[in-house]
């Protein structure tokens, strides 16, 4: 039961603080703003509420209602339905790893199979129990490394090619806070070689995407090794379900492998709630953010889960800890260790592959139509940028008419890739789908 | 609660033990107990570097709590123990011998001065428990 302030509380407090009353708190706000007509409408059943509800709904088109080949960071994966089943069972139905968190054996077992899954596919050592989403688990790798060097190095190199968002996520985080953010202008046509000469004694972190924001793959082992002899740490952004096909971040020396973790099981969802992959080696856990599940015995002998190493977190090492956020997306996360049990090594090795094939074979296509270019001119995984003869945003309005949706305007967040389009291919889109594409950007580049 | 009466204490529960212009710091007997099972140490300052005062020098981790280590006085490390990592418990055992943490030149001795001496911390720690 919940007791709202008294009037006697009230009086107490605002005597106490030496306001006279309620609405002298708010007289910094200018008094026509104060308590404005809303103008709402007439109040309304629930019948006619869910009527209208239900009209605004059928207005959307989703992806499930078009031909998607739209990604830029989020993309349409088939989601078997056993994912869903399974998650809505009431006993995981909370975002939140519990605070008597030993308690729930289940749910901590199941934070440890997730971690179990994504140290295996990334090939690091250690993984937390995930974050907000892949931009937020970006921020952290930054935050740990800055705890890692104690400030003694201010050094961060951002490749301008890892996800616009993600850096924008990393430079709000780090406001105020005294570091040097470089790297974001390089030539973006420049492979991991043009981030090279930036490394030196100061650097504390580098931090790359593969496969990149534009879906190349670049092997990043030279650059590992540099970053290593500066003594500096390298953090990949990765889709972990690109891994099922590529190498893993960890066999080519990656300290810090973050990702967005939609890709594996989680539907669009307008954009949320996703998964941040946080994963590292074990000499750095203690510097790592987020909460952690161990394997234990319990006094009888018995296998057990517990939460632990949880001294470098908040609750107990305060200012002092790494980060201040150690909530993770338990459900998400959970989610997603369903989706990869089911479709195991070879399952997600096939949707990989599929994705790259289906990729590859528009990609040709496009690059054989008047007008058009491919940009991408390395390696590629399902992603790649083409540029069009006409604004992406026209070509886009044309693409909606025919019911698809088409590829991410890149002038958007890089001016010098004005009219320039990120198209994404997933095992979604069938044969159909692709020709169809592929005529009607053909019409455009005709008219 | 062992309080060896050599030594100079600070605030925060750490020790020096001065030799000619050289102090030796660690934790105290009353810390180590306090914080419980030591599971983590890690010196945070290198053979080298020049501290202040206040400045944290290691990190501890027990299994209920973490707590930083600071500098009692100022100067310039000489050594760091770098058996420490492997052996934490050390600190639960033998806070004032095996589990010294750094070795400082000190640079201003006047320092010492505003420490407690061991009479002055077992009053203090009578405050704390």
């Amino acid at each position: 039961m919940f007791f709202p302030h008294t009037e006697a509380d009230q009086k107490v407090m605002l005597e106490t603080i030496g306001v006279k009353s309620i609405e002298e708190l708010f007289k910094d706000i200018p008094q026509a703003y104060r308590f404005p007509d809303l103008r709402l409408p007439p109040p309304l059943t629930e019948m006619e509420a869910m009527g209208e509800l239900q009209e605004l709904a059928w207005a959307n088109e989703s992806a499930r209602d078009l031909a998607c080949f739209l990604g830029a960071g989020a993309y349409n994966h088939y989601v078997p339905a056993a994912v869903d089943m399974l998650l809505r069972r009431g006993e995981f139905y909370t975002a939140y790893t519990p605070y008597q968190p030993e308690i729930s054996q289940g749910t901590l077992q199941s934070i440890f199979d997730y971690q179990s899954l994504i140290v295996a596919l990334t090939g690091m050592e250690v993984s937390n129990a995930s974050h907000y989403d892949g931009a937020t688990a970006a921020a952290e790798a930054v935050t740990m490394a800055d705890a890692h060097f104690r400030g003694k190095r201010t050094k961060f190199i951002l490749s301008p090619s890892l996800h616009p968002h993600y850096r924008q996520t990393i430079h709000t985080y780090n406001h105020g806070n005294d570091i040097k953010l470089v790297g974001e202008n390089i030539d973006l046509k420049s492979g991991p070689e043009a981030l090279l000469s930036l490394i030196d004694a100061d650097t504390a972190l580098v931090m790359v995407q593969y496969p990149d924001f534009f879906g190349r793959i670049y092997d990043y082992t030279a650059l590992a090794q540099a970053v290593h002899t500066a003594g500096a740490l390298l953090a990949v952004a990765v889709n972990p379900l690109s891994l099922g096909l590529l190498k893993a971040p960890g066999d080519f020396g990656a300290d810090i492998v973050v990702g967005e973790g939609q890709t594996l099981g989680i539907p669009l969802s307008f954009g949320g709630p996703y998964l941040g992959i946080f994963a590292t080696r074990k000499e750095y856990v203690r510097k790592m953010a987020g909460r952690l599940v161990g394997e234990s015995v319990d006094n009888r002998g018995q296998r057990a889960f517990v939460l632990t190493l949880t001294a470098r977190e908040q609750h107990i090492r305060r200012e002092k800890a790494t980060s201040n956020i150690c909530t993770n997306q338990g459900l998400i996360a959970l989610a997603s260790a369903i989706y990869m049990s089911l479709l195991g090594k070879q399952g997600m090795h096939q949707v990989a592959e599929l994705c790259y094939h289906k990729a590859h074979y528009l990609a040709h296509q496009i690059a054989a139509l008047p007008g058009y270019e491919l940009w991408t001119d390395v390696p590629f995984f399902h992603e790649f940028a083409v540029r069009c003869p006409a604004p992406v945003e026209e070509i886009n309005a044309h693409l909606m008419e025919h019911g698809i949706l088409g590829g991410y305007d890149l002038g958007i967040e890089y001016p010098e890739l004005k009219d320039h389009m990120l198209i994404a291919v997933t095992e979604m889109n069938s044969r159909q789908e692709i020709d169809a594409l592929i005529d009607v950007l053909g019409e455009v580049s005709h008219e | 609660m062992n309080i060896p009466s050599d030594l100079k204490y600070t605030q925060n529960d750490e020790w020096v033990r001065v030799e000619g212009n050289v102090g030796t710091v660690g934790i105290s007997d009353f810390a180590q107990n306090q914080l419980s099972d030591i599971v983590f140490v890690e010196v945070v300052v290198s053979v080298g570097e020049t501290v202040k005062q206040g400045d944290t020098c290691a990190t501890v981790e027990s299994v209920k709590a973490a707590a930083d280590v600071y500098m009692p006085v100022s100067g310039k490390i000489l050594e760091v123990n770098d058996s420490l990592p492997a052996t934490p418990e050390s600190v639960n055992s033998d806070p004032y011998g095996a589990a010294w943490m750094v070795k400082v030149e000190l640079s201003d001795p006047a320092e010492l001065d505003k420490l407690l001496d061991a009479s002055g911390y077992e009053k203090l720690i009578a405050t704390k428990e």
